[in-house]
């Protein structure tokens, strides 16, 4: 770790004029520091900002960014109405982690590809233009979708792939307290040749929330296969909303993890499914569709064949199709 | 006076008559209470007047030179010093005795120590190893892993018994299968850790070490000193499971910049370090063939094993250790191929052998069982040799088949179904069972026991306790064989300055360092008998009190001062001319889901014979991890090296992946009564190790039995058993 300065924003003024990386539950951060991997002069610590509530607005829930993992997994709101929240949140990290960890910092974590994390490897996130160890390297569980020649890392967040299924807004805060509202979509940029820029997040700007519109109709759930029980990244996720209305699917959400630089979502997964009757045959052409532009590196093809038959069982459980 | 026992003749079984009711019976360990509330100290929370701290520096290339530009470095705030002169790369191998330096200028894998860099705080060190500027000349004939290597050593004089060819030709049912299995690291809970303080030409360390004996003498070889001037304590370790057998890289470190400083250096390996600069258990690929006649008897065994290690490392897994003696045939062929590769090290991780071994053999057994139509505990049991197959030695106590039995009985074995026949929504539920072996070794071992007047007495050795209960075995002997409550018994471990003892290593420690307690105390009884005016034979110890030849009198009354006697136990010919070895049965439950082939095991139960247990409680805490370890082994755990560079990616413990709390479940133990009288004169054995063999291939023949699905490459992972689903 390279010595750093350390300044604690007590207002959203002071922490949109003071330059420095954000630190809020630091479980992320630190680590890489220690790696140096991040090698940040000043640390700005937002924890004292007044953004730890969680708000029930007219059918919609706006989260503070501070709110922490295991705060929001057990609020029963989040319990009653977004199901889906709740369950990706619990599969993630561990207790202790998932006590600090708060909900701005979960949608900025950074990759765990281990290329990343060791400053003997080339790796173009880390370093621009240094290249891509894993490419040709292990990459088990590294992405299949939306990757370029420059980087294959995924996006290792389970929070963030139920907010995708959700529809959730990230509001962001301007130096001149303007608010930017942004799916995850528009939030989390594509690798192409800047692995290193992530996010859209401007200096200066300041994740204040997080919007959950009204929940989805039907039945939600969030399905993780990982190597072990707890505390493994997901090799893929689903997070999921299904609605069935007079035998049709009515409204659909599907958000992946595991498998993409950001949460994955393909809305034309979800338009193929809308008005369909249920079926094995049905899913097996949704999952054809989202993994058509699928890329294995080797070591993770097996997250093709695998993604696919997790899709056919996710929505035959959630519509009750039996396999 | 010395109590010399050399084990070539049977010896009394005296622990079953002395009736103090120390041993057997479950007894908390006596230095618990300090490691749960953070005051046993370990190595790297002691602090010197004057200490700096040192951190490693890793090589970024798989093979080459290096040299180290000081200057990029020196002007850093609280920067001391850069060292490369006499370090070594990699830990020593176990029982080695010699640790010359290695390095020089040379990196022959990524991720080698190559430099300590000292500073004022942890914290500054650790950032200026990671700014150090190193120039590198790369060399092109880096070997990255076994596929690439020029250099293969092969076993001089394997074992090559009749005519396997013809015996499978032969056989009415036979496997001929391939087995691969991932490299593994110990990864033990305490990370190596070393401060070192030098006294004028004496130098004393505090580090995490399994064999205090070897490893002084393997520190003064690589610090060129003799080794009388060097003192280790190593009173508490964490976790040691072979990586703590050698001298390990931050101990020379640490010793050679605080003899250069002039200060006392502390160096701890980061998680990283430990990862590439302790030994791994080599990645294997292993050749297993069984044939078997027409009344299901084995007609010849075949176990030939592909390995790995880095130029010039003395150590080659025995990974056909179990095979030689656990199963009959006449027909028998052994192979052990070692590529020289510029991957980290390779050395014993526990089990050497039988951890991985096992897991062909006994998956090898159970596709033979299925093959031939018969039940896996049946083939085994009806296969049970009556010699060595290969030296036609005697057995010594040998409980495999009533472990199988009262295993199979307690677990409910009979109620197995085949493959896919029981299902429990997505899941696939099946047993599975696998015989455990492990070879038992007595080594030469001393200590000191003192009985003192007012009632109390004292162990002193240089034995380690890593975790495994040797001091609450120790304790437990001495209270037995003197006939005091356990709680006055104090025992002192892990310093140089004690009579030396067998370290722990090989599951022989509490063997060979409990057979020197006892001599120990059994001198000590003499002395009594004499005194109280019986033989030794008729002297009854209980509570503070000797009886014998119609006297009874108070211990104090027999003493006019402490008396002490050193244990001495020397293996004899029983360790040639007997086969010996714990044994038992694992078995699993585990339920596999059908879409994701994920695994999880629901309940295990390991049936263990390993003689005389000398404390329930320790003993079945090392079954229990056995089990555990067997259950990653089985399921997540494996070291990826870049195919590249050999470069070891998964170095932490987010990535290597130990199993989790709930990834293990409720485990069962039980105890097979058993002496082994050709063991040692307390007729117990070794159990650290025996937990673990065999115990992986249990869970993976229970996913066999679960979803039909051999899982042959480990661990397995979802992405082996799904696409077969």
């Amino acid at each position: 770790m390279r010595p750093f300065d350390y300044v604690r924003a007590e207002t959203r003024e002071e922490a949109h004029r003071t330059d420095g990386r954000i630190i809020a539950g630091g479980t992320n951060l630190l680590d890489l520091m220690k790696l140096q991997v991040e090698t940040p002069e000043r640390l700005l610590d937002v924890t004292r900002l007044d953004l730890h509530e969680i708000e029930e607005a007219e059918n919609s829930v706006r989260i503070g960014a501070l709110v922490t993992n295991s705060e929001l997994a057990a609020h029963p709101l989040i319990r009653e109405r977004y199901g889906v929240l709740s369950r990706a949140l619990l599969a993630g990290a561990s207790g202790q982690l998932r006590n600090k960890a708060t909900t701005g910092g979960n949608l900025m974590q950074r990759t765990r590809c281990p290329y990343f994390y060791d400053t003997t490897q080339p790796c173009n996130k880390r370093e621009p233009g240094s290249g891509c160890q894993a490419i040709g390297g292990v990459n088990r569980i590294l992405a299949i979708l939306g990757t370029s020649e420059h980087c294959i890392a995924t996006h290792p967040s389970d929070m963030a792939v139920a907010m995708r299924a959700l529809d959730a807004r990230i509001e962001i805060e301007t130096p001149s307290g303007d608010l930017r509202v942004l799916t995850l979509d528009e939030f989390y940029c594509l690798p192409g040749d800047t692995p290193h820029i992530e996010t859209v997040l401007e200096p200066g700007e300041l994740i204040v929330a997080v919007h959950l519109p009204e929940p989805p109709k039907g039945r939600q759930t969030y399905r993780k296969v990982r190597d072990r029980s707890s505390y493994a990244f997901a090799l893929v996720s689903v997070g999921a909303a299904i609605e069935v209305e007079n035998g049709k699917i009515a409204s659909a959400a599907m958000a992946f993890g595991g498998l993409g630089p950001r949460p994955w979502r393909d809305q034309a997964v979800e338009e193929m499914l809308i008005g369909e009757t249920p079926s094995q045959a049905v899913f097996e052409k949704a999952a054809d569709t989202l993994l058509a532009d699928a890329k294995g590196q080797g070591e993770n093809d097996f997250k093709i064949p695998l993604t696919r038959r997790v899709v056919v069982s996710v929505l035959s459980e959630l519509t009750g199709v039996s396999q | 006076m010395t109590e010399h026992l050399k084990m070539d003749e049977v010896q009394p079984r005296l622990l079953d008559e002395t009736g103090q009711g120390a041993i057997t019976r479950p007894s908390p360990r006596p230095e618990g209470p300090l490691k749960v509330s953070g005051r046993a100290t370990y190595a790297a929370e002691w602090k010197a007047d004057q200490m700096a701290n040192g951190v490693m520096v890793r090589a970024g290339i798989t093979k080459g030179s290096f040299s180290i530009d000081k200057a990029s470095v020196e002007n850093m705030e609280g920067f001391l010093g850069v060292y490369t002169d006499r370090l070594v790369r990699n830990a020593a191998q176990g029982t080695m005795n010699t640790n010359p330096a290695q390095i020089g200028d040379k990196v022959q894998y990524l991720g080698q120590p190559i430099a300590v860099v000292v500073a004022e705080t942890f914290e500054q060190a650790r950032d200026i190893a990671a700014r150090l500027k190193i120039d590198y000349t790369v060399d092109d004939d880096a070997v990255p892993g076994p596929e690439a290597a020029t250099e293969v050593k092969d076993k001089k004089n394997p074992v090559d018994i009749g005519d396997l060819d013809k015996a499978m030709s032969d056989a009415a049912c036979s496997v001929d299968v391939e087995y691969t299995t991932k490299g593994h690291n110990s990864a033990a809970m305490e990370p190596h850790a070393s401060l070192a303080v030098w006294d004028g030409d004496k130098l004393t360390v505090r580090s995490s070490l399994q064999m205090l004996g070897y490893n002084r003498n393997e520190l003064a070889d690589s610090l060129g000193i003799d080794a009388e001037n060097v003192r280790l304590l190593s009173p508490y370790v964490g976790g040691g499971f072979g990586s703590k057998l050698g001298i390990s890289p931050e101990g020379v470190a640490a010793s050679v910049a605080a003899r250069e400083l002039g200060r006392p250096v502390r160096v701890v390996l980061t998680r990283n370090n430990v990862f590439e600069a302790v030994v791994r258990r080599t990645e294997t690929r292993q050749r297993v063939r069984i044939s078997l006649d027409a009344d299901n008897k084995i007609t010849g065994i075949g176990h030939e094993n592909w390995q790995s290690n880095l130029p010039k490392e003395p150590f080659a897994e025995p990974i056909d250790a179990a095979t030689h003696f656990l199963y009959g045939g006449e027909n028998r062929r052994y192979g052990q191929h070692v590529a020289i590769v510029n991957r980290s090290a390779a050395g014993s991780v526990r089990a050497p052998g039988e951890a991985v071994g096992m897991l062909a053999l006994e998956n090898a057994v159970d596709e033979l069982a299925e093959k031939a139509g018969i039940d896996p505990i049946d083939l085994r049991i009806l296969n049970i040799p009556e010699v060595h197959p290969e030296n036609g030695n005697q057995y010594s106590a040998r409980s495999l088949a009533d472990a199988l039995r009262q295993g199979a009985d307690k677990f409910g074995w009979a109620d197995r179904k085949g493959p896919k026949e029981r299902r429990e929504g997505d899941w696939f539920i099946g047993m599975g069972v696998a015989a455990a072996a492990r070879t038992n070794i007595l080594q030469e071992s001393k200590a000191r026991v003192t009985l003192n007047p007012d009632g109390t007495a004292l162990v002193e050795t240089d034995m380690t306790d890593i975790g495994t209960g040797t001091y609450s075995i120790l304790g437990l002997i001495a209270a037995e064989m003197l006939g005091l409550p356990t709680e006055k018994v104090t025992v002192e471990l892990g310093d140089t300055d004690l009579p030396k003892a067998s370290g722990s290593g090989g599951s022989w420690g509490a063997a060979s360092s409990g057979s020197s307690v006892f001599l120990g105390a059994k001198g000590i009884r003499k002395v009594l008998a004499e005194r109280l005016g019986c033989a030794p034979e008729e002297l009854r110890l209980q509570d503070g009190v000797a009886t014998g030849g119609n006297n009874r009198r108070p211990l104090a009354d027999l003493m006019d001062g402490p008396i002490a006697e050193i244990g001495h136990i020397e293996p004899g010919k029983f360790s040639d001319e007997m086969a010996q070895a714990g044994y038992g049965a694992h078995f699993a439950e585990v339920a596999v889901n059908a879409v994701t082939g994920e695994v999880r095991v629901r309940r295990m139960l390991s049936a263990m014979a390993a003689g005389r247990i000398l404390n329930e409680q320790t003993a079945r805490s090392q079954v229990w991890g056995g089990q555990i370890w067997g259950i990653g082994t089985a399921l997540t755990e494996g070291l990826d090296h870049d195919p590249r560079t050999g470069h070891l990616v998964n170095n932490d413990l987010a990535e290597y992946h130990v199993p989790v709390n709930l990834d293990v479940p409720d485990l069962d133990v039980i105890f097979v009564e058993e002496r082994d009288d050709h063991a040692n004169p307390i007729q117990i054995k070794g159990i650290g190790e025996l937990g673990l063999s065999g115990a992986g291939a249990a869970v993976t023949n229970a996913i066999y039995n679960a979803c039909g699905v051999r899982v042959r490459d480990y661990p397995a992972t979802p992405d082996r058993i799904f696409p077969y689903l």
